[in-house]
Order: C-alpha cells, then structure tokens, then sequence
C-alpha cells in the first residue's frame, strides 16, 4: 500500500497537534477501499455536483408522467408552434404563481398562427392539479400531476412552459418522456456494452496470447471505422413495421455493438496490472479455481474501475441515439426522444421562427456534461492510493 | 521501421476487409434482392426490363448463389471500378458520388488540419501558463467542444447566423458557384466556406488535443532537463520550443487515427444540418430509399478513406518518433 496521504482521509480540516493527525491517519489505515474512494470522490465538488444532476435527471426518468401536465401525443391544431408562457409567480406580493391567457389568431397576411397573452385574464396555476391518467412508478393509477392549470379543452387557458410543436404538443412533457427513454437507452447500451467489453477484455488481459491478439485486433480495427454511416446502414435496415419496443431494442444493440472496446481496453489493462499481483499469484498458488480467481480476487479491485469506464461511455451511447433518431434513422415518432423531439429543429428557417423547438438540445448538453465530469471524478476517485 | 510501417499496412488491408464485408451486408440487409427491387423501380417509371436483362444482372451479381460468391462478384465488380448502379438516381454509383466523395475528403482534411493548428499554440500556452485566465478559457472552451454533439453545435450556429447576421452559414459554395465548373473563383469561394463546418467538425478533437498536449508538456516542463536548458541560458521560447514541445509531440500524434474516424463519422451528420455538398446527405437519401448499392459503396468509400488516412498518420509518427524506429528494428 502506498503512503497514506493525511490530507486525504481527513474527515474535516485537519487541525494541529499530533494526536489529531494520528487519528486521522488510523482511520485511512483501516477504511475499505470504497471508503477511501467516496472520500476521495468528495473532494471533486464538479464531480459531486454532476453526480447530483445525473441523479436528478434519473428522478425525472422515473418519474416523467407526474412531471409533465399534458398528454404528451394530444395534438390540436388550435395550439400550434405556440411560445413559451411566462409564469408569473407572483401575484401582488402573494405567492401565486399564474400565467395570462392566450388568445391566439391566424395573421392575414403571412397565414401563421400568432399568439397573443391576454393580460386581462389570469389562469392561475395549481400544484397537484388533476390532469390526464396514468400509473405513477407503474403501478398505482392516479391523476394527479405537479402543476396544472384549469382550463379543460378551452385554447386560451393553458399552461406551456416550453411552447408546442407543430401539431400543438406540449413540449415540456413531451421532454418529460423524452428523457424516459433517452436516458434508459444509454442504460441498457452501456449494460450490453460492458458485458462484451469485460468478457473479451477480461479474455484477453487474462490468457493473453493468440486470444489476446486476435481481440486487441479487432478493437483497433473496429476503432478505425467510421461509426456513424455504419449505424445508419445497420438502423436504415430495421423493418419499418417493427414496434417502439423492436427499434428501441435494435438500436441499443446496434450502438452498442461499436461502443464496448474502450470498455474492453480498461478491462484488459486491470487484467494485466493485476495478473501478476502478489494476492492473485498467491491465490493460484493455494489453488484456487479460475473463476474464483476472477470473480472473488480481481473483479472486486477493479470493480471502482469500471463503474469509472461505464460512466464515461453513457454519455456517447446518448449522443449517438440522439444523432440516429434526429437523422429519422433511430427511434420513429410517436416514441419519444430527446432525438425525436429535435427532428422538429432540423429546418433552420422552423427554428428561426420557433427557436424554443431547439431547447430538447439543452437536456442533452447538460447530462453530457455531467457524465463527463462525474466519470472523471470517479476515475481520480477509482484509484485511491494513486498519487 | 520497415517492419512496423508493414504490420500497420497488413492492419489496414484486414481493416478495409472488415469494411467492406460490413458495406456488403448493408446492401444485403433490406428483404428482397438488387434485381428484382431494380425491375420493381423500372416498372413504377414505366419502363419495362426484359427477361433477359434481368437474367444477365442475376448473372453479373450471382444472385441465388451462396453469399460469399455474391460478396467475391462484388468485389471483382469494384476492383474493375464498377461500383453497381443507384436506383434512385438511374445512374452508376461512381457518377451520382463523383464530387461529394473528394467534397468529403477536403473537408475532413481541414478539419484535422484545423484541430492541429488550433490545439498546438493553445495547448502550449495552457501548460506555459497554467492557471492563468487564458489556460481557464481554453479549458472550459474545450470542455463545451467535448460536451456539446457537434450537430447540436452546428444547429445552434446556423440559427444565431440566420437571426443575428441574416446570413446562411451552410453549404461550401456561394448559390451563384453552387454547380459551375471549377475554376479559381470557385476555388477561392469553397476556402471561404470552409472554417466554419472544419470548425464545428473539429471542435470536439481539438479540446481533445489541447488536453492531451497540455498533460504532456506539463510532465515533461517538470523534468530536469528543462532546468539544466534554462540556467545555461536559453532563452523560454526556444527552450519551450526547441525540448519540451517535441516531445510532447509524440502521443499527440498518435492519437490522429482515432481522430480523423471520428471526423469522417461527424461529417456526415454536421454536413446534413449544415447543407454541405458532401456525400452525407446523399447517404440519408440513399439509405431511406433503400437505394443499396450507393449506400454500401459510400460507406465503404468513407472506410477506405479513414483507413487510408489513419495509415498516413502512423507513418507520419514514425517519422516523427525516433523511439519507434529504434524500437521495432
């Protein structure tokens, strides 16, 4: 083990006299690896922010119908490409946030629709307002939602903090959904991702010789291909009259096809590090199992590793699905992705016009980020005794 | 050296191998064979294919013989330089491609050459200057070039050029040059539409780099030599320059073949937001008319290219790392 480093463990700021330090420096002796990681990860204020963000995002996917206040596929022609409201959260001094009704008409002379607020008429906005079915988490049916606001089907009294589409979707909720299956596709790509990447990087870090070749290889070969056109291939095949939950699938499987050899690289290089480790040799010499070997001796060092290696790979599975499914390519409507929802930004003369059809960009900007910043803190956090 | 420039050559014919098995399987993928969704085509134009046409294309293809022997007719077909027809457009693949390919490859090929130009001084100066205001924007800057998916970037371009200037930031030639022939004007005006799309392709390589270089140089400032160099008097920009730098150079180099796939992968989307004449926009088209043998043979083609691409660097960090012809001899 290397010089514990005082300054490291220190639980607060490390205060003279030696007695203290001496404290200090115990705890450091005796904290399990995942301790001396989480207060390694602490010290990365980025890297914990993100971690916060990335869990907030993952509450948003979990809890995506309750967030949003409308059905996300009702469509009305009345409501079209309609900008977002203003909520005026306060009304006098009182706290009740409302927004103006909007009256909206068709202009003469270029035959768009224009809306206007209607300061005369307050629709205020309720918290826990009922609003369309659903199961909350799956399982218990309710209607009730975050906010709301009463109106039923009359166009003027509605609430749309991010504006419509071009077929009156709310797109608050629709990025409510989006998020659902955005963030979920680049969960069960990396999953599928990391089971190739530690079966042939754990392969060929652990036999080494031909297999380790061969696979080294191919991963060098399959990291010189342009991987865009040839997911576009591979997803422009998929049979148009498979269902959401078909090309949801086949697009993870076709992502993660090209993504698993970075996952595979760091895989191979703990193999390698870690083969010739006292603890691994002296297992092999009490004459252990090679499963045992692997799975109860190496796999748990290098655990921390890989959860670093996986956390950094999401944030590509999420563009890449993203990139497909604007290109028409990936997930079709009416599923809903942040890819889906930014189809509708692709014409630059809809964009200028409606500029807030470009905001599901924001969510994919800002978990990217995240991911980045959060994999980075855990992979200074992964190795604990380094530096 | 030799051996090693040999290794990475018989590297990149499997690779080319490898792509072309996986071009061939995206022309094979849609149900339905070539000739027969050919005479389909033909009949909805109104024209008739007669039997024994179509009998000769089955020939030609080797269709209904075993897979391999349809993969090995189609691969002779290329090596003669036949590239199969494109359906939709009802004209050999090489022609409807034609200038977008090499379109494609001026741009990729400014875009690294950008991504050197702007990741050397910039990661220079924020290892020399580190923790100075100008090493903080270049690495937020790079951190926004990594986070932010290049079409995303190219897209929000797009708009503030067309809301802020009124001016349309897309394409690669003005709308008066868009199909005349080459000539110096024609020239001149593709160089003024290149930064833009080489920048917003080259963004997310260049922070890249500027990290890499930055990393580098900071370890090797803090060696011994820099210290002898510097109290006998060099004077910092050649001591910076002549030194660390180079050795710095190295894994900068090296990192070029994971870069330029990248590029190519990146044009593709990037040039259909921002309406390049490149070959991804064609691709789009191609695949959703399930137009196959223009599809395959672009991918295909954008393969090779990397591939091409990525041999030429590896050569070129042979030449510019002495270790690696020590090394391998």
């Amino acid at each position: 083990m290397a010089t514990p480093d005082v300054a490291l463990g220190a639980p607060s700021a490390p205060l003279p006299g030696a007695g203290l330090a001496d404290v200090s420096k115990q705890r450091i002796f005796v904290a399990s690896q995942w301790q001396l990681m989480w207060w390694r990860f602490r010290k990365h204020k980025v890297a914990v922010a993100s971690a916060l963000v990335v869990i907030g995002f993952y509450l948003v996917v979990v809890g995506a119908d309750f967030l949003a206040y409308a059905d996300p596929n009702a469509s009305e022609a009345q409501r079209s490409l309609m900008p977002p409201q203003r909520v005026h959260l306060l009304d006098g001094w009182r706290f009740s946030p409302y927004v103006y009704a909007v009256k909206g008409a068709r202009d003469l002379q270029s035959f768009k629709r224009v809306y206007r607020p209607d300061p005369s008429e307050k629709v205020p906005v309720r918290f826990f307002a009922k609003g369309f079915e659903y199961r909350f988490l799956g399982l218990i049916p309710t209607t009730r939602h975050l906010i709301g606001v009463d109106g039923g089907r009359d166009a003027s009294k509605t609430i749309f903090l991010l504006g419509t589409d071009v077929q009156g979707r709310d797109l608050w909720s629709r990025l409510m959904y989006g998020t659902r299956i955005s963030l979920t596709i680049g969960l069960v790509g990396v999953t599928m991702s990391l089971v190739l990447g530690v079966v042939l990087g754990g392969l060929s870090g652990f036999y080494g010789g031909v297999a380790d070749t061969l696979i080294q290889r191919i991963i060098e070969i399959l990291r010189s291909i342009p991987t865009i056109p040839l997911w576009m291939g591979l997803a422009a095949a998929l049979p148009r009259e498979w269902s959401i939950l078909q090309v949801y699938f086949a697009i993870t499987i076709i992502i993660s096809l090209l993504a698993w050899t970075e996952l595979a690289r760091v895989v191979r290089g703990r193999f390698l590090s870690l083969r010739e480790e006292d603890f691994v040799v002296s297992a092999r010499l009490v004459g252990c199992s090679q499963m045992r070997i692997i799975f109860v001796h190496m796999v748990p060092s290098f655990m921390s590793h890989i959860i670093a290696a996986t956390t950094l790979a999401l944030p590509a599975m999420i563009v890449s699905e993203t990139a497909l499914s604007f290109l028409g390519l990936g997930l079709r409507p009416p599923a809903m992705s942040w890819g889906v929802l930014l189809q509708q930004a692709q014409n630059v003369q809809t964009v200028a016009i409606s500029p807030w059809l470009m905001l599901p960009a924001v969510p994919v900007i800002v978990v990217v980020m995240a991911f980045n910043f959060l994999g980075d803190g855990l992979r200074d956090a992964a190795d604990p005794y380094g530096r | 050296m030799l051996a090693y420039i040999g290794r990475r050559a018989l590297l990149a014919i499997f690779t080319v191998w490898a792509i072309s098995v996986l071009s061939f399987a995206i022309i094979q993928l849609p149900p339905g064979d070539y000739v027969t969704s050919y005479i389909a085509q033909m009949a909805s134009m109104g024209s008739v294919v007669t039997d024994e046409e179509a009998q000769n294309l089955r020939i030609l293809y080797g269709l209904g013989q075993p897979i391999y022997v349809q993969y090995l007719k189609w691969m002779r077909l290329i090596a003669q330089g036949n590239f199969g027809m494109s359906m939709e457009w009802r004209r050999p693949v090489t022609e409807v491609i034609g200038e977008r390919f090499w379109l494609t490859v001026v741009v990729s090929v400014a875009s690294l050459f950008l991504t050197w130009v702007l990741a050397l001084p910039i990661g220079i100066y924020s290892a020399v200057r580190q923790y100075s205001v100008g090493d903080y924007v270049g690495t937020f800057v790079g951190f926004i070039g990594l986070a932010v998916p290049n079409f995303l970037l190219a897209l929000v371009l797009l708009y503030l050029g067309f809301t802020l200037f009124n001016a349309h930031i897309g394409g690669l030639f003005s709308p008066e040059l868009q199909d005349a022939p080459w000539s110096m004007a024609r020239v001149w005006d593709l160089l003024k539409h290149l930064p833009i799309p080489a920048l917003i392709l080259g963004l997310a390589g260049t922070a890249q780099q500027i990290r890499i270089m930055r990393a580098n140089l900071l370890d090797e400032l803090r060696k011994p030599y820099v210290v002898t160099a510097r109290s006998k008097g060099l004077t910092e920009i050649d001591l910076i320059l002549k030194y660390p730098v180079r050795l710095a150079l190295n894994p900068f180099a090296s990192t070029i073949g994971y870069t330029l796939p990248y590029i190519v992968s990146g044009s593709i989307i990037v040039s259909l937001v921002l309406g390049l004449p490149t070959v991804g926009p064609l691709l789009l088209k191609a695949l959703i008319a399930q137009d196959m043998f223009l599809a395959g043979t672009i991918v295909l083609l954008l393969g090779v290219m990397t591939v091409i691409g990525t041999l030429v660097s590896d050569i070129l960090l042979v030449w510019v790392d002495p270790r690696i012809r020590i090394e391998e001899t």
